[in-house]
């Protein structure tokens, strides 16, 4: 089984481009062998990723130990080399990608959106396969930028081509355009802006460690030279702060936001099902396994900034989402308040913070995922999102209702489903933050977060009542709705099932997180770590 | 004085002499239907004369003519390969242009031939009179190229300002040469890098660099002396733009790069300022103003004006920061090379577009993708690998410009960085102003029917190459690199 533990990652990331390939060889017309294709790629890439889980190493490795490493001289004359890996903390993401791919796909078997098109949209679809999975195992800086780059194409034409026609005012030009067009557009500038100044900070971090050896883009090895204090002083302030604009717009904190709640409602609905729950883990992510091991002083130095920030974040999106007329906007804004709680728990740079924080993430991707999902297959059949149209949904499409009432249940962070454990677990953290952050900061981080939390319930009980309860509208009269088709059922089950699981036994995930959390705290910041969750303690 | 000739080592610019004679005489025998041979034995010359160059690479010796005015070495080889390799896409650019509307044929290659031929001695220059002959060569068949479409008063505009800009700003330049010699008294890269040092307190030294300056300034179109490039890009035909945006750009760049880099390097506090301003200026004016263009190539003209302005910053940077010359070297070449490659490919684009759009402006493109979906892959594969986005070749471009930036350090370098940095994102939105426009918006006008539209073989196999050239560097940019360290030799000697 070497060979598996060779080429498994690889597999998983390129599977997905050979796919796009043969799906460029199928005409057109034939519809069903592009599924078919699109199919068999992701779930192959998933059986992978699967096989990755029962032959990783749960032993408990100390952190920047990475498995199913390989590497392969790729531009030699940079030292940049083809370098992958994963460990407990991108495993999780990494199956999260892969499964997700899956459902999009069969999502997507009857559901197209105008201008259809299934051959381009799923050959975008695997185009971003690869990028999204590229990035949770890519151990080499611009291996790393590569792939984080590369989700940008293939979401800007699902924007903008089979996105959101309607008209809209752009403010201050005064002039109309058609929301895809503006949204397409928005992301592309708001992400490459960040990436930009992401990549300088990248190859500062790769002249500096120049002065012990060779210079190097390795993770680990930069991991390894941060540990040992080589990066300091306003240089290491300054990649800090570069590498925080391409991470923080993509996660996306508060105030770089603003191309998010466009970017969603204005995208198709795999493209927001895909962006929600994978896209935006890439810039969190990018935080815990760049920002905090390679320049852990300049992480103490900028936690209570981006404790800060994310609190903003929680009560901003909370308060934005209660002034929502729009169901799919209304979601898209939670996110900003979901991805805040997420960012809470990386900036206490305790195990508990960030544990929450990768949990957090993937709660945040099966539940806004599949809130997403359900917003697409209800805007399908009433060909409307305002939701004081909406109402009584219930009688309507009592299984679609009932599966809204228990996701918006989930988000709203009900325990004993998954998406308690990242609010919860990120608000204790921010409690005992790492020795040395400022208390009054993060214990007023923490109040405010709970007040979060408590708007959080407030806006998803607003989106119930608003679209599941009440009486059916007159325009619904007479008219019968589909309710869940089988191949939404095939798509929404897993997830139901997995929000369901995590929620009763988190430690699915704790399990391979905890260990390789706990032992980056304690190595970047020489910490104490309460190691009380899962079996690291 | 010993005036040993090295055959070999000249095989590609006698091939391109050959060849530009065999169209010559050829011309004067065909009948008209026949002209298109002469296309035929261009093409073909060309492809031939890169048969001597692969010799010369695989040989990898420095060969040294004319006391060391002549050099035929590593980095000399790489760049007539460039040359060669983009001339040859051009050519097939032409070949079905220039034979659709009855422009005179023969007379045509001969021209371009003659201008390749100058940026093949420019590559090899190592003294002021070689370079200037080399580069007057390059430029002198353009000003009536530009022309060629005799019909059209835009034409006629483009070669008009063109040649009166271009001489003015040769007249300069040689002014510069000139000066620089009176003060020193060498010719040579080497005689004037050894006695240039000692004269950087002298005043006279400054007006021979501002002449030097303005002159390659102009041939690269860098702002402030970029006012000829848009109208002239517009009005010339579409092949001799692409030509004008990459061969005699990038022949500019070279001639630039070596004179301030081999024969000046002691002058460098006082030429490093001035390549800082006009690095910043070039991406700044040309990205804004491609910003408002409605007219693609007009667009590409502007763009190439910023582009020309991240080709200059690793250059300025290190020379700022008074790093490492040679990696600020390496990184230009490198983006010089698949510059070159994308932009070819853009403008074949803009040829096979046209044809089917029937316009050159950029809203009348619209809906390109509901009609014809390979002509618009390629329009998203070129402009985005223009704007610098993974995994096209061309964000390794940017790559190797931020990286050898960054390595110089220091305050103005990171500053200039940023600038960098932000005219990128708004390179993007002009770019991908195009794309929309092919992909997203929908159609407006009629299309050309298929029958009518569809791209010849020439031009097919230039986008071909073109495409194939971007893919594969944009994965694999190890490729690329190896131009950047041929640049060593230079750096080295």
């Amino acid at each position: 089984m070497e060979l598996f533990e060779t080429w498994a990652l690889t597999l998983i990331v390129f599977l997905p481009l050979a796919g796009v390939l043969l799906l460029g060889l199928v005409p057109k017309a034939n519809e069903r062998a592009l599924k078919a294709i699109s199919l068999l790629v992701t779930l192959a890439a998933f059986a992978v990723s699967v096989g990755v889980i029962f032959r990783f190493d749960f032993s408990g490795l100390p952190y920047n130990t990475y498995q199913f490493e390989v590497t392969e001289t790729w531009i030699g004359a940079i030292n940049a080399n083809y370098h992958l890996g994963v460990d407990g903390i991108s495993l999780p993401l990494l199956v999260l990608s892969t499964f997700i791919m899956v459902l999009a796909v069969i999502y997507s078997w009857n559901h197209w959106e105008e201008p259809r098109n299934p051959k381009a949209f799923l050959i975008l679809m695997m185009i971003l396969a690869t990028g999204l999975n590229g990035t949770f195992v890519a151990l080499d800086l611009v291996l790393f930028f590569i792939f984080f780059e590369v989700v940008l194409l293939p979401m800007y034409f699902m924007i903008g081509i089979w996105g959101d026609r309607t008209p809209r005012l752009i403010p201050g030009f005064g002039r109309e355009v058609q929301t895809r067009l503006y949204a397409a557009i928005k992301f592309f500038l708001f992400t490459l802006f960040g990436s930009a100044f992401m990549l300088l900070g990248f190859l500062a971090l790769y002249f500096e460690s120049g002065n012990s050896g060779e210079r190097t883009f390795d993770i680990p090895l930069l991991t390894e030279l941060g540990a040992s204090g080589a990066f300091t002083g306003t240089f290491a302030f300054l990649v800090f702060g570069a590498m925080f604009l391409g991470f923080a717009v993509k996660v996306p904190m508060w105030p770089l936001h603003t191309w998010l709640p466009d970017a969603h409602t204005a995208a198709p609905t795999v493209g927001s099902v895909l962006l929600a729950a994978i896209m935006l883990k890439l810039g969190s992510y990018g935080f815990v396994r760049i920002s905090l091991p390679i320049l852990p002083e300049e992480a103490t130095r900028w936690a209570p900034a981006i404790a800060i920030l994310a609190v903003i974040g929680i009560i901003y999106g909370s308060l934005a989402c209660l002034a929502q007329t729009d169901m799919k906007r209304l979601i898209a804004f939670s996110s900003v308040g979901h991805m805040g709680f997420v960012m809470l728990g990386i900036a206490t740079l305790t195990d508990v913070g960030i544990n929450a924080s990768i949990i957090g993430m993937v709660a945040h991707g099966l539940i806004t995922g599949l809130l997403f999902f359900l917003a697409g297959s209800m805007s399908h059949r009433y060909h409307t999102r305002e939701m004081s149209r909406l109402g009584g949904n219930m009688k309507l499409m009592p299984v679609m209702g009932g599966i809204l009432a228990f996701t918006a249940m989930a988000s709203l962070g009900l325990p004993g489903l998954a998406g308690f454990w990242g609010e919860f677990m990120s608000l204790i953290g921010s409690y005992n933050p790492l020795e040395g952050l400022s208390l009054g900061v993060f214990r007023t981080a923490m109040v405010l977060g709970a007040i979060g939390t408590v708007l959080t319930a407030a806006y998803m009980l607003y989106l119930l009542q608003q679209v599941n309860l009440g009486e059916p509208g007159e325009e619904w009269q007479g008219r019968e709705f589909h309710d869940v088709d089988r191949f939404e059922a095939t798509a929404w089950v897993p997830l139901i099932v997995l929000i369901v699981v995590i929620g009763f036994y988190p430690k699915v995930i704790f399990n391979s997180t905890t260990d390789s959390v706990v032992s980056l705290v304690e190595t970047a910041f020489n910490a104490e770590t309460t190691a009380s969750l899962g079996r690291g303690g | 004085m010993t005036f040993v000739i090295d055959y070999l080592a000249l095989a590609p610019e006698l091939v391109i002499v050959a060849t530009m004679l065999a169209v010559f005489t050829l011309d004067l025998l065909l009948t008209r239907p026949n002209k298109f041979w002469t296309a035929t034995v261009a093409v073909a010359g060309t492809a031939l004369a890169a048969v001597p160059l692969v010799i010369l690479a695989a040989e990898g010796s420095t060969r040294s003519m004319f006391d060391g005015s002549y050099v035929v070495d590593e980095f000399a080889v790489i760049l007539k390969g460039v040359f060669i390799v983009s001339a040859y896409i051009v050519l097939l650019m032409s070949h079905h242009y220039i034979e659709s509307d009855r422009y005179y044929q023969g007379e045509y290659y001969f021209l371009l031939l003659a201008s390749v031929l100058g940026s093949l001695v420019m590559a090899s220059a190592r003294d002021l009179i070689i370079l200037f002959i080399g580069l007057e060569l390059t430029t002198g068949p353009l000003y009536l190229l530009a022309g060629w479409r005799k019909g059209d008063a835009k034409s006629n505009e483009a070669s008009m300002k063109y040649f009166i800009l271009g001489v003015l700003s040769t007249a300069i330049l040689l002014y510069g040469m000139s000066m620089l010699y009176g003060l020193t008294g060498e010719i040579t890269f080497a005689g004037l890098a050894q006695t240039t040092a000692d004269l950087a307190d002298e005043p006279a030294v400054v007006v021979a660099l501002f002449g030097l300056i303005v002159g390659f300034g102009f041939k690269i179109s860098a702002v402030p002396f970029h006012f000829w490039a848009p109208d002239t890009y517009e009005g010339a035909p579409t092949p001799v733009t692409a030509y004008l945006s990459v061969n005699s750009k990038a022949a500019g760049f070279v001639a630039f790069l070596l004179v301030m880099y081999q024969a000046l390097p002691g002058l460098s506090d006082i030429w490093a300022p001035a390549l800082w301003i006009l690095a910043a200026a070039s991406m700044t004016v040309g990205n804004l103003a491609a910003l408002r263009q409605t007219n693609i190539v007009r667009l590409l003209a502007y763009s190439s004006i910023a582009q020309a302005g991240f080709m200059l910053v690793p250059f300025a940077a290190a020379a700022v920061a008074d790093a490492d010359l040679a990696e600020a070297f390496s990184a230009t070449l490198i983006y010089l090379v698949i510059y070159a490659v994308m932009n070819l490919g853009a403008f074949a684009v803009v040829i096979a577009g046209a044809r089917k759009t029937r316009s050159g402006e950029i809203a009348g493109w619209a809906g390109l993708a509901q009609v014809d979906t390979r002509l618009a892959v390629l329009v998203a594969v070129f402009f985005f690998s223009l704007a610098g986005i993974p995994p096209l070749a061309g964000w390794f471009a940017k790559f190797a410009m931020f990286r050898s930036v960054i390595i110089a350090g220091g305050a103005a370098t990171v500053v200039l960085a940023a600038i960098a940095a932000i005219n990128s994102v708004i390179a993007l939105y002009y770019y991908a102003r195009v794309v929309k426009s092919v992909w997203l918006d929908d159609p407006v006008g009629e299309f050309a029917p298929e029958a009518e539209a569809a791209p010849a073989g020439s031009l097919r196999l230039a986008l071909l190459v073109a495409v194939a050239i971007t893919v594969v560097i944009g994965f694999f940019p190890a490729i690329a690199t190896f131009v950047g360290d041929a640049s060593r030799v230079i750096a080295s000697g």
